[in-house]
């Protein structure tokens, strides 16, 4: 039928056509979008921190869970982080400890989901609540500032490219192939795709699951180490509402909520559109309260339009 | 002939790669019930769909009562008095009977549900299907054949003038199926109008009036009386060559024992269960419904934690602690729900193929495409290539894929639960002919089934299953119908029942 062809049309080129479009119209009508300073050092740096747990977000979703606890442990790792630095005087043990705590948090949450058959919205709910609050008691309420200078370089160091950008791209490489190449990954697709399946296809879907809450504590640990070194002191307060911005990024860039499919483009495609578009506002000196509007908008036309390419294919 | 309600004309439909339905024309009469045969993939779930109002053709339409119709949508088509009885059930697990038959259209009485009047319309509707079903039950704690006369029950309550009918004794047992059967007759004297798809022949013969056969989405031929057609004709005319006998059974030489279960005891099952299997030989477990066949398999396989017993594969115990244990010991299920329970249905061909608790941790990807293709061929799965998603498959093919899995297992042993349900008679000729050659190279299989024909027809040793326990086992010499239903017919009802 005629009606279709449009949409037939969008879904060939899907969310990457949208991301071209979207980044060849900025260049061409916002000052300073195309530039080296924009797109490397405000926008790389911009995207590490929900790029970096997105890559792991992508596994929870693909198995069809979600880790809402991710913001609050992003904020605990900063603080353990730069308590750990000052008490030991080593950086390197400070972000160890940092991103340590993020993985006994994944690992945590991960029995729970997976052993015990909590749901993980309401599981990782709990935790995001806890882990905030100790977080809040490990720094005292406040910033912990760190003297050491090598703390520092993690984030603001460079090389070609600002290192935290490096840490994204390292991220999103192993990540990918382990999503793509390995039984791992392929496994937590099929894990989100049908459980039942997998399980009598003799996989073991408790420890897989497990496995992947404590990598996805693990990396938003390592997100908060980098927040952390950037900032130069550990902030309990920091990453409020990371989890959402995180989800919906993997979501627009087409990764199924409901589990079972999902890829690393998806993940790279929602990460920079969500990412141009906070920075065309910025650009544009758009008030934050409009950003919010759009924000929400952008992803709201996303999931729609996902639901209408998904019926069409489906039917 | 009576004046035909039901009319299609010239419908055409197509989907990305396939043509569907081609220009497919042809009418029911008031009181008739009209046969819909084909194999899987012929095009008889999208006329279903085309007539429910689910979907929409690209071309021609349907008439009901000399009216041209087209419907939007499922709820146009309900108003217009169209029911369709889907394969998957349509109701809702967490409510009871009652609110599922009257979905929608719950009575009430000054704004509040008038919960004596809903019950009490519920069981009016119930009653002449011969179920034995309490309306305020939750449809979730139903067994399966239950649920299925709810659904029958809500088409009646609509009173819907036309009702289609896709293979709805599926998970029936005899009785329930006489009693379907009832009411079906019960309707045409009514002046309904049926249409009903299956794939057991026995049945069409018994309950249709005439028969309309597709394949490939175009129509075949419509018999506007079925008296006097052979049957052998119909199923020609489905697979459009003739198949002569579905089993093709070839008698083989059996090893020594591959399987051996010894006082297994488990959830299902009412007494501890002993049975062996030897290499090559296909021993089909046979029960009705709720006899413990789906239990008995899970417990072997360790999908079901056990209470007590040993499984040994050549010889070597299995723990029971996990289906990977038993995949291990050279073991596989193929089970009976296979969307539920085998399928990744929105994943690829190739994925699904692969999928296995025993991959290697780095993916050779050129390596599975050479699996799967094997697969594929093997099996004969027919599909646009390996990247199409599994759940655009006819349901043949879904089932040859979740077979092609346990397959590329090389298993020692075959666990199969129902393997041919809802699978046509081409596809099923051609899985039967595979369990025999895995058979000859020495693989055990065990086979359950509710379908007399298919324990007979391909098994060289049938154990039967009453009531959760073991009750018999007969050779392929001794076996015949009535042997294998006096054992597996509950006591009280073990006479007199014809089949």
């Amino acid at each position: 039928m005629t009606a279709r062809r449009p949409l037939e049309r969008l879904e060939g080129v899907g969310m990457v056509g949208v991301l071209a479009v979207v980044s060849i119209l900025a260049s061409l009508f916002v000052d300073n979008f195309f530039s080296w300073n924009n797109l490397v050092l405000s926008l790389g740096l911009a995207v590490t921190s929900v790029g970096i747990v997105a890559c792991t977000m992508l596994f929870c979703l693909a198995a069809g869970d979600f880790d809402l606890s991710v913001g609050s442990v992003v904020a605990l790792a900063g603080v353990t982080a730069a308590t750990a630095t000052n008490a030991t005087g080593s950086s390197l043990v400070g972000f160890g400890t940092g991103i340590a705590a993020g993985g006994v948090v994944g690992v945590v949450n991960g029995l729970v989901v997976a052993r015990l058959g909590i749901n993980a919205l309401i599981a990782t709910l709990a935790t995001m609540q806890i882990v905030r609050g100790v977080g809040l008691m490990v720094s005292g309420g406040s910033a912990v500032g760190v003297s050491s200078e090598s703390f520092y370089s993690l984030g603001n160091s460079s090389l070609l490219l600002p290192t935290p950008v490096w840490i994204l791209a390292g991220s999103l490489t192993v990540f990918g192939v382990l999503l793509h190449s390995t039984r791992f990954g392929r496994n937590a697709l099929a894990i989100g795709g049908n459980a039942e399946a997998a399980r009598l296809a003799g996989i073991d879907v408790v420890r897989t699951k497990v496995v992947i809450f404590t990598l996805q504590g693990a990396m938003a640990g390592l997100a908060g180490v980098v927040s952390a070194s950037q900032m130069t002191s550990g902030q309990p307060n920091t990453a409020q509402g990371l989890e959402l911005r995180v989800i919906a990024a993997c979501v627009l860039g087409g990764v199924s909520l409901s589990g079972g499919v999902g890829s690393i483009r998806s993940v790279i495609v929602g990460v920079l559109i969500l990412g141009v578009a906070q920075n065309v506002m910025d650009l544009l000196n758009v008030p934050t309260f409009y950003q919010y509007v759009a924000s929400g908008a952008i992803l709201l036309a996303a999931v729609i339009l996902d639901r209408v390419k998904r019926a069409e294919t489906t039917s | 002939m009576s004046e035909r309600y039901l009319e299609f004309a010239a419908i055409s439909r197509s989907f990305p790669g396939v043509r569907a339905l081609d220009g497919v024309s042809f009418g029911v009469g008031e009181g008739r019930v009209h046969a819909l045969l084909g194999e899987n993939g012929a095009g008889k779930s999208t006329l279903l769909k085309v007539l429910g109002g689910a979907l929409q053709p690209d071309s021609g339409g349907l008439r009901l009562g000399g009216v041209a119709r087209r419907f939007r949508s499922s709820r146009e088509a309900i108003l217009s008095g169209v029911a369709v009885i889907h394969q998957e059930l349509q109701l809702v697990p967490q409510q009871s009977v009652a609110e599922n038959v009257f979905l929608g259209r719950l009575p009430v009485r000054s704004g509040l549900v008038d919960g004596s009047a809903l019950y009490a319309a519920t069981r009016a509707q119930l009653e002449p299907l011969g179920a034995a079903i309490d309306p305020r039950a939750r449809v979730a704690s139903l067994p399966i054949a239950e649920r299925q006369l709810v659904e029958i029950a809500k088409a009646l309550a609509r009173d819907a003038k036309v009702i289609a009918f896709d293979e709805p004794t599926s998970s029936l047992s005899r009785r329930e199926v006489e009693a379907l059967f009832g009411v079906i007759r019960e309707l045409t004297r009514r002046g309904r109008v049926i249409l009903y798809v299956s794939h057991r022949m026995e049945e069409v013969r018994e309950l249709c009036d005439e028969a309309s056969v597709l394949r490939d989405g175009r129509l075949v031929e419509t018999f506007s009386e079925l008296a006097g057609v052979e049957t052998q004709t119909l199923v020609n005319r489905m697979v459009g060559r003739s198949i002569v006998d579905v089993f093709g059974y070839r008698p083989r030489t059996f090893g020594g024992p591959i399987l051996e279960v010894e006082r297994l005891e488990g959830p299902g099952l009412t007494a501890s269960a002993s049975l062996r299997v030897r290499r090559g030989e296909i021993v089909a477990l046979f029960g009705l419904m709720g006899a413990g066949r789906t239990e008995l398999l899970r417990l072997v396989y360790g999908a079901a934690r056990r209470r007590g017993g040993r499984v040994c594969v050549d010889g070597i115990e299995v723990s029971g602690r996990s289906p990977a244990d038993a995949l291990a010991a050279g073991l596989v299920l193929c089970p009976e729900d296979r969307r539920r329970e085998a399928l990744l249905t929105e994943a690829s061909i190739q994925e699904n193929l692969c999928l296995s608790g025993r991959r290697p941790f780095w993916i050779d990807r050129a390596r599975e495409t050479a699996k799967a293709q094997r697969g594929l061929e093997r099996l004969g799965i027919r599909a646009a290539s390996l990247s199409q998603a599994v759940r655009s498959l006819s349901g043949g093919n879904q089932q040859k894929v979740a077979l092609g899995r346990g397959l590329g297992e090389e298993p020692k042993l075959l666990l199969l639960d129902e393997p041919t349900r809802g699978v046509d008679v081409g596809a099923r000729s051609e899985i039967y002919a595979i369990l025999q050659d895995l058979a000859a190279t020495g693989v055990g299989v065990l086979l359950a089934t509710s379908d007399l024909s298919e324990a007979l027809g391909i098994a060289d040793r049938v154990v039967v299953l009453r009531e959760g326990r073991l009750v018999g086992e007969q050779s392929r010499e001794d076996a015949t119908e009535a042997s294998l239903l006096a054992l597996a017919l509950p006591l009280d009802e073990g006479l007199g029942v014809a089949v």
